[in-house]
């Protein structure tokens, strides 16, 4: 399986963005024919550390060794000329163009007599990758509307065509369905057998052992260790990752009892999304909503929050009925949205901690339109305090602020409304053990506080031990419902991919 | 994988999309007739009278030149309003040297002011490409100062016929085929959108100008030389504004430094719109584009023939523009809903 | 209740905080200086005091209060540019929506015989109807603002052409009889009693210091820099991003229509080529007045700043008689130059 010489190494590399060190003296290294797992919390500097090999971002000391080679790799396209591929966590496609042109780009195939684009040879080439794969893709068909799965396909296709022998994937399965992750794995196999050298990032511990050979742990931008799979726990393993002994997983409490229904949603549908979707959220409890992605949840949420219009249904917010258009109704009846896509959750980054903060509130800190600048700056400091933020001032621009730090920042945004209705969207995607349990014990107090949470998340344990009941989805609809108690994960898991249940 | 249902509408979305691109193709061609139509029932000899189909023709080469580097601007998601100018000014150059040296060679003429333009253009690409100002600010103020150049280079007078050689005239009074039907520069616009498909289909930089409008991002992470396409797809719009220069003052016989090419970039960017590109960018068709400058003569041509003064010639332009675009953005949201429900 | 930072984020704490305080003084003033209307207000000193090199007339406070009076309907479109830029978008339309209304104003009072009064009204109803129908566009069919107002540029004018083709209102034909009320035109002729301050000059500064007012102490003027910062975000926040933007499209066809009807007044006569290419001075204001072109940043005082600049460019370019068109040449360079150097301290900045 692995050869006596590696593949790649690199030597002390030190990487830093404005004056923060991101990476710190990483040895490194992958053989040829190995997965080879890369794991730490956020901001370890996984993903910095694949750039870097992948010429994105050149290291500012360090070096890198192809087949005991020294290399110098100061842009993407010398790491394609030095077979290194990159497959991004969001896949960079180009919509308007086809299949095979996404495959080929830069480097299509050209005829020898007139020096032009041989569009045939480019077809057929990648109709031959794409099947050496196990894809069924039209290399004719234009990338715009595909999925993220088959677009990472695509990526992955266009590694194949410049014989990548070291690939790089980051956190490749991110947005994928556990079947398309069962495909995407046998891909990787199939390229591993062939030699190639693989290196995968994910946060999915069961996911790393799954497939990896070995595994590197990555902590503060400093490499821990580097063992092999089968000598390894996974305790030992986040133990590395976290540095401090780890924490069990935060189970809710039991509530004693629920409040009035908050939210009641009934025979909501739209068109292609979703349809019959009825269901209430008590003041204090917790639903939490399972599913396969693509199954519509999160449409259903953005019906709720007004950024996805529906076709008939009716919401109603303590009993009374309510019209939701835009954000604003949503918040108005004091709904609010976190959505998994952080950046939409969005910081204006030049602006101050202040104005990020009372960005949702703005009117109520106002008189007639006119702002109130020391209403703003005491709203501010009272969540600073309550949030433990780290700042220097807080008419300070977000952006000096660290990324935990600005997440509370958003998270303060949100608080400020207090709202009665929160909607969470994988609240705990890519965050690290560490943190995860802290979003849960914070949601479990604001649940204490009344407050009525939709959780839609897509890691069972965590549906498991967080929620109250269980909505389960599958194809836009509503196809299982469970008490606490009740339920478990292969009822779940059931609903969510298989059978559906009788309703009610 | 994926549900047969998803793939079917995905399948389902790139047909669409393909047939939508014929389609519009196909809806330039119907509005067409829909003009020709129109005028023929008010003057039912339009299309016997050589002299309209001859005024028609002679339209296209000087728009069809200049479009084919509009729309390889506008699928770079740039823009560029100084095409007037840069038009006027090698024009006004050209015509200032077959002025003061009698028995110039006209195409050394030509190749000069292609070169003109060229620099003209890789100006705009420069300052585009490496010093990242915004297309619509860069090309805003170069219309200003290139029609400064033209007023300083030119003296405020202008070309007049009589200075014009007679040979450049002829390109667009004969043609190979005998003197009434298709004049020269008819051809030379023919040759210059046929180079102009070559390149966006065959040569990896005509593909990388699509990718850059694509998707910039991913396009410099793939190695697409973005700054290099950038600046090219500039420098090359500058020096098919140079030729056109030139076939401007074949066609009307002067250049004036107040007049020539003043509100040109409207209507190549309507020919451009019309012709179905993208205005956000990452695609676009010669054929359309081609499709679209005809449009644009015919209804120049027909307007004059039915007595409407010129004077609605902007507002005309204007109201082709907007609502190319609207149609377009409406097809597309429609096309969105039906496929994925969004 | 508290959330506790995850070791590898709190090593990470804000390098700012590390940074050793040169002294906070320093900081401050470096601070200022990098700050976009410092450089402008700065130019403008410059610009005043190169002026006054070339010609005794600079120094003349009477000639230049009379000189802006010629351009004042740029500094007023450049107001209502401001709110637009921040915001993110542009609008090419202003010059022609200006061009109209005037227009409008010339054949409703002249082929129309409406009262002036009645004009007025309608002229600025149509203002507000010709930049509500760019906002409504931008907003409602989702198109992009440069798109759309580069069609109404010429949609606009056209329009005007059309109106009142190459001709004028009063028409050249007509008797000089046929002109105006009295009250109308002149405007630029209007002081403030005692002074020697046009009436065009403090209608900009009264609309200058309204609009302010809006931009930087409203929550709607935060709304817009909100819009230009993130506008995804602003709308997930619950900010009103379509009525704010259409507000701001149909606030800059009012202005844009005052301009035309004091253009109007001032030149005692409509035409449908008035203010052909101003849109690149307006813009030209804006953004030498420290707004990022990117939207997100700008200020009332840096458009005031830099419209003053400019006037004092063409005061002087006028007096050393430069022609229009090189003029025209200088502004477009103005416009380049003033990007570059915004690039520049914007990445000294962050």
């Amino acid at each position: 399986m692995t050869d006596n010489l590696p593949v790649l190494t690199t030597h002390g590399i030190y990487m830093a963005f404005g004056g923060v060190n991101v990476l710190k003296d990483i040895d490194f290294e992958i053989y040829p024919g190995e997965i080879h797992g890369l794991v730490g919390e956020n901001g370890a500097g996984k993903s910095t550390l694949l750039k870097n090999i992948a010429g994105v971002h050149v290291p500012k000391a360090g070096e890198i060794r192809l087949n005991g080679k020294v290399v110098q790799v100061p842009n993407p396209h010398a790491a394609t000329d030095l077979q290194i591929a990159l497959i991004h966590q969001e896949p960079l496609t180009f919509p308007d163009l086809d299949v095979a042109e996404n495959i080929f780009i830069g480097r299509q195939p050209m005829s020898s007599g007139l020096s032009r684009l041989d569009w045939a040879t480019m077809y057929s080439r990648s109709a031959e990758i794409l099947n050496s794969l196990g894809v069924k893709l039209d290399p004719r068909a234009k990338v715009r509307g595909l999925s993220i799965a088959d677009q990472q396909m695509v990526e992955m296709a266009g590694a194949l065509s410049q014989d990548a022998k070291i690939l790089l994937m980051d956190e490749p399965t991110a947005a994928l369905t556990p079947s398309e992750v069962k495909d995407l794995f046998a891909i990787m196999r199939l390229l591993r057998d062939r030699g190639t050298a693989i290196v995968f990032i994910s946060h999915r511990l069961e996911e790393v052992f799954e497939i990896c050979d070995r595994i590197t742990v990555l902590r503060d931008g400093e490499l821990i260790d580097q063992r092999i799979v089968g000598e390894v726990s996974v305790d030992e393993i986040i133990q590395m990752m976290v540095g401090r002994p780890l924490s069990t997983l935060f189970e809710k409490g039991d509530t004693e009892e629920f409040g009035e229904p908050v939210l009641e949603v009934e025979g909501l549908m739209r068109t292609l999304k979703f349809e019959n979707i009825t269901f209430n959220i008590r003041a204090g409890e917790i639903v939490g909503m399972a599913g396969l992605i693509g199954a519509g949840r999160t449409d259903v949420a953005r019906a709720l929050f007004g950024t996805l219009e529906i076709d008939s249904g009716t919401i109603r917010i303590d009993g009374q009925r309510v019209e939701i258009g835009r954000p604003r109704d949503a918040l108005k009846h004091g709904i609010i949205y976190v959505p998994e896509d952080r950046k939409q959750n969005g910081l204006l980054m030049p602006m101050s901690v202040i104005k990020n903060m009372t960005l949702a509130v703005l009117e109520r800190l106002s008189r007639n339109g006119w702002l109130r600048e020391s209403l703003e700056e005491e709203a501010a400091q009272e969540y600073v305090k309550k949030l433990n933020i780290v700042l220097r001032d807080p008419s300070q621009p977000v952006r000096e602020l660290s990324g935990g730090n600005q997440q509370k920042v958003v998270l303060s945004r949100w608080l400020m409304t207090k709202p009665k209705v929160m909607l969470l969207d994988e609240p705990t995607r890519g965050i690290d053990i560490g943190a995860k349990a802290e979003v849960h014990r914070l949601m479990s107090e604001l649940a204490a506080q009344g407050i009525a949470i939709l959780m839609i998340s897509s890691e069972l344990p965590e549906i498991l031990a967080m929620s109250d009941r269980i909505i389960v989805m599958r194809e836009g609809r509503i196809s299982g419902r469970f008490d606490k108690d009740e339920a478990t994960a292969e009822s779940v898991i059931a609903a969510a991919a298989g059978q559906f249940l009788q309703e009610g | 994988m994926a549900t047969t249902s998803d793939t079917l509408q995905r399948q389902r979305s790139s047909d669409i999309a393909v047939r939508l691109a014929r389609f519009r193709e196909l809806g330039i061609v119907v509005f067409l007739i829909a003009v020709l139509g129109m005028t023929i029932a008010f003057q039912p000899d339009f299309l016997l009278k050589p002299i309209n189909i001859r005024s028609i023709l002679l339209w296209i080469p000087l728009l069809t030149v200049v479009a084919m580097g509009e729309m390889m601007v506008i699928i770079t998601r740039g823009i560029d309003v100084s095409i007037g100018s840069m038009l006027a000014f090698a024009g006004i150059v050209v015509g200032m040297i077959f002025r003061d040296v009698p028995g110039f060679n006209i195409y050394l003429g030509a190749l000069i002011g292609i070169l003109l333009g060229a620099l003209l253009g890789a100006v705009n690409g420069g300052l585009i490409a490496w010093l990242k100002i915004p297309p619509i600010i860069t090309t805003l103020g170069t219309l200003s100062v290139y029609r400064g150049l033209v007023f300083i280079v030119s003296e405020g007078r202008q070309i007049d016929p009589n200075h014009v050689p007679t040979a450049l005239i002829r390109w667009s009074q004969r043609g190979p085929f005998g003197i009434q039907w298709v004049p020269y520069v008819v051809l030379i616009a023919v040759v210059v959108a046929f180079l102009a498909y070559a390149f966006l289909r065959y040569t990896k930089g005509g593909r990388s100008i699509y990718a850059i409008g694509g998707n910039p991002e991913a396009a410099r992470l793939r190695g697409v030389p973005v700054e290099t396409t950038t600046f090219s797809v500039y420098l090359i719009t500058g020096a098919l504004c140079g030729l056109a220069g030139i076939l401007y003052a074949s066609r009307f016989g002067f250049v004036n430094p107040g007049e020539t090419g003043v509100g040109f970039e409207l209507t190549v960017i309507a020919a451009v719109v019309v012709g179905g590109t993208n205005v956000f960018g990452g695609s676009g068709s010669v054929l359309g584009v081609f499709l679209g400058c005809l449009l644009l003569g015919t209804i120049n041509v027909a307007l004059a023939v039915l007595g409407v003064a010129s004077t609605w010639q902007l507002a005309v332009y204007g109201f082709v523009i907007l609502l190319a675009v609207t149609v377009d953005a409406v097809i597309r949201r429609e096309l969105r809903r039906a496929t994925t429900g969004e | 209740m508290s959330i506790d930072e995850t070791r590898s984020q709190s090593t990470m704490v804000d390098s700012s905080l590390d940074q050793p305080m040169e002294g906070p003084k320093k900081k401050r003033i470096m601070n200022v200086v990098v700050q976009p209307e410092f450089i402008t207000v700065i130019l403008l000193i410059l610009a005043f005091i190169g002026g006054s090199i070339i010609s005794p007339y600079f120094l003349d406070l009477d000639f230049l209060l009379n000189y802006t009076s010629l351009f004042i309907e740029v500094g007023i479109m450049a107001l209502g540019m401001t709110f637009i830029i921040i915001s993110a978008n542009i609008d090419l339309s202003v010059a022609s929506t200006l061009a109209l209304v005037g227009a409008v104003a010339g054949v409703l009072f002249f082929d129309l015989s409406m009262p002036m009064g009645i004009t007025i009204v309608l002229a600025f109803l149509l203002s507000a109807a010709l930049g509500s129908f760019n906002g409504l566009l931008i907003t409602r069919m989702k198109l992009p603002a440069l798109a759309v107002t580069l069609a109404t540029l010429a949609l606009y004018r056209g329009a005007a052409q059309v109106l009142v083709g190459d001709d004028s209102r009063p028409k050249l034909a007509w008797s000089r009889d046929i002109v105006f009320p009295d009250w109308f035109v002149g405007i630029h002729r209007v002081y403030i009693p005692g002074t020697s301050i046009p009436l065009p000059l403090v209608l900009f500064v009264i609309l200058a210091i309204v609009l302010g007012i809006l931009l930087h102490k409203t929550t709607f003027g935060r709304w817009v820099y909100a819009i230009g910062t993130n506008e995804e975000a602003a709308r997930y926040a619950g900010v009103p991003t379509q009525r704010v933007k259409l507000a701001i499209f149909t606030m800059m066809g009012l202005l844009s229509g005052l301009a035309g009807l004091i253009m109007v007044s001032r030149l005692s006569v409509a035409r449908y080529d008035h203010a052909r290419g101003w849109e690149l001075d307006v813009i030209t204001a804006v953004v030498l007045g420290g707004t990022d072109i990117y939207g997100g940043r700008g200020t009332i005082f840096g458009t005031v700043a830099a419209f003053l600049l400019i006037i004092f460019l063409r005061t002087g370019m006028g007096v050393a008689n430069v022609k229009a068109e090189s003029q025209l040449a200088v502004i477009g360079t103005l416009l380049i130059v003033a990007i570059l150097v915004s690039n520049l301290t914007k990445r000294i900045r962050t």
